[in-house]
């Protein structure tokens, strides 16, 4: 990707040149879908963030000014379309952790000694899952300021203006984010 | 120093745990405590897990397969939301929108107060049971609830659609706004409606927000049709500081939340 192309692309787009954001769209799509899943956790929710969040940014290509890149951009609007739908999401997971702290995660029983099975297929893919039901503990607001921090490396304030939240609060989304994940993993990663 | 914290910790991994001196002391706490060192390696095996569960690939093709999907779908998006806007605000609908609001504020109003949900002294068998036609008096009034909340929903999200629309405009050294008082205008007439009948059900946090809608709408329907770059966003910026859109939009989805909400055994408008 050349940020000198998205630069190009755009003023083209914005003029009217449909080629040109179909560029923008075809070389922004996978790293728009990374980004999406990692918000949503689920193939079909990212699917359809993907497709609103480039439909919103043809709708609003006209008030881009490039004072941040392309990327930055598009992927702003990416989190906007995400959390939405995150916050129209039911969390009934959730709700079951917040009524019974500290018990961890029910359904998959730690066993002594994980690392040492023989099967390690089968312990990554059940790693795997943990992480997935972690993620989903997670309230929309944690969960994207979580995301935006861990792999994004967005900075708080960024996170906060997203959010709509004062970088002390982002600060404790984050913490209970991680506090909330090292509970549900506890039994394969180890309390200490 | 005492141990440190676990959030102080989660903080220091990202490098969120404050200014320059208060990393420097955890830094050096770290260094000397065996304890929290156990804790922060504890923090960054979770950390590391988290960081090791994929994503699914999305091959070389997949934005040209986006593109697919959401071309036809662009059209609909080029198209300017004045054009969207005249196929609703057309002056014969315009007048059946009016004339459908008046009908069901009167309708929910003249229900509020006809005599028959005051008179005292019924058999409780007869008072919670059937009203006029055998329908349950409780079911009537759900039903009046509810017509009520669908068309103030519909009236939030015109005008939410209206106002945000509003402040996106404004391009040039002049900005005509006279499709936009137009729509106000008419935005104006069901909100004094829908706000009197809100006041009528005792709902006043409704009342209170339609209440600032109308304000703003007043404004932009008796600006003049042609603002200055300068005159604009002094409009645009009002609206923004009375946090009017949010606002609307809040209520409206409090609104759409109860419309779909199952009714509860005696409905009540006030949430």
């Amino acid at each position: 990707m050349d940020v000198h192309d998205d630069a190009q692309d755009v003023t083209q787009a914005q003029a009217g040149d449909e080629p040109a954001f179909r560029r923008l769209v075809e070389r922004h799509s996978r790293g728009v879908f990374q980004l999406a899943f990692r918000l949503t956790g689920s193939e079909p929710d990212a699917e359809d963030v993907v497709q609103e969040a480039f439909l919103k940014a043809y709708r609003e290509l006209r008030r881009f000014e490039a004072r941040s890149s392309f990327r930055t951009w598009i992927h702003r609007i990416t989190v906007n379309c995400a959390y939405d739908l995150l916050r129209q999401r039911p969390r009934h997971k959730a709700e079951s952790l917040n009524a019974d702290e500290g018990d961890g995660v029910g359904g998959i029983e730690p066993e002594a000694d994980e690392t040492s099975r023989p099967d390690r297929l089968a312990f990554g893919a059940e790693v795997q899952s943990r992480v997935r039901t972690a993620m989903d503990l997670l309230t929309p607001a944690e969960r994207t300021a979580f995301v935006l921090r861990h792999f994004e490396g967005r900075s708080l304030e960024e996170i906060g203006e997203a959010l709509g939240l004062r970088v002390g609060a982002t600060k404790h989304s984050i913490f209970r984010a991680v506090q909330k994940m090292r509970r549900a993993l506890a039994p394969i990663v180890g309390c200490s | 120093m005492n141990h440190l914290s676990e959030e102080q910790l989660v903080l220091y991994h990202y490098g969120d745990a404050g200014d320059r001196a208060e990393n420097a002391a955890i830094e050096e706490h770290l260094h000397g405590c065996e304890a929290c060192q156990v804790q922060f390696a504890a923090i960054r095996r979770t950390l590391d897990t988290v960081q090791s569960a994929p994503v699914p690939e999305r091959g070389d093709g997949y934005g040209t397969e986006i593109w697919m999907r959401i071309e036809p779908r662009l059209a609909a998006s080029r198209r300017p939301w004045w054009q969207t806007a005249s196929d609703f605000f057309v002056p014969r609908r315009l007048v059946l929108a009016g004339g459908v609001a008046v009908l069901i504020v009167a309708a929910f109003v003249a229900g509020r107060l006809s005599p028959g949900t005051t008179q005292p002294a019924r058999p409780p068998a007869v008072a919670a049971g059937k009203a006029n036609g055998g329908q349950p008096a409780a079911t009537q009034e759900q039903v009046r609830e509810r017509i009520l909340l669908v068309a103030v929903g519909d009236h939030l999200e015109r005008s939410q659609m209206a106002l945000v629309e509003l402040v996106n405009t404004g391009d040039g050294p002049k900005v005509d706004i006279s499709a936009e008082q137009i729509r106000a205008r008419d935005l104006v007439s069901a909100n004094r409606l829908y706000r009197a009948t809100a006041v009528s059900a005792g709902e006043n946090g409704m009342a209170s927000v339609l209440d600032d809608l109308e304000r703003v709408l007043l404004e932009v329907a008796n600006s003049p049709s042609t603002l200055t770059t300068a005159e604009f966003q002094k409009v645009r910026e009002r609206i923004e500081a009375q946090g009017i859109i949010f606002k609307v939009r809040v209520l409206g989805d409090n609104v759409r939340e109860r419309e779909v909400r199952p009714a509860p055994k005696v409905a009540s408008i006030r949430g």
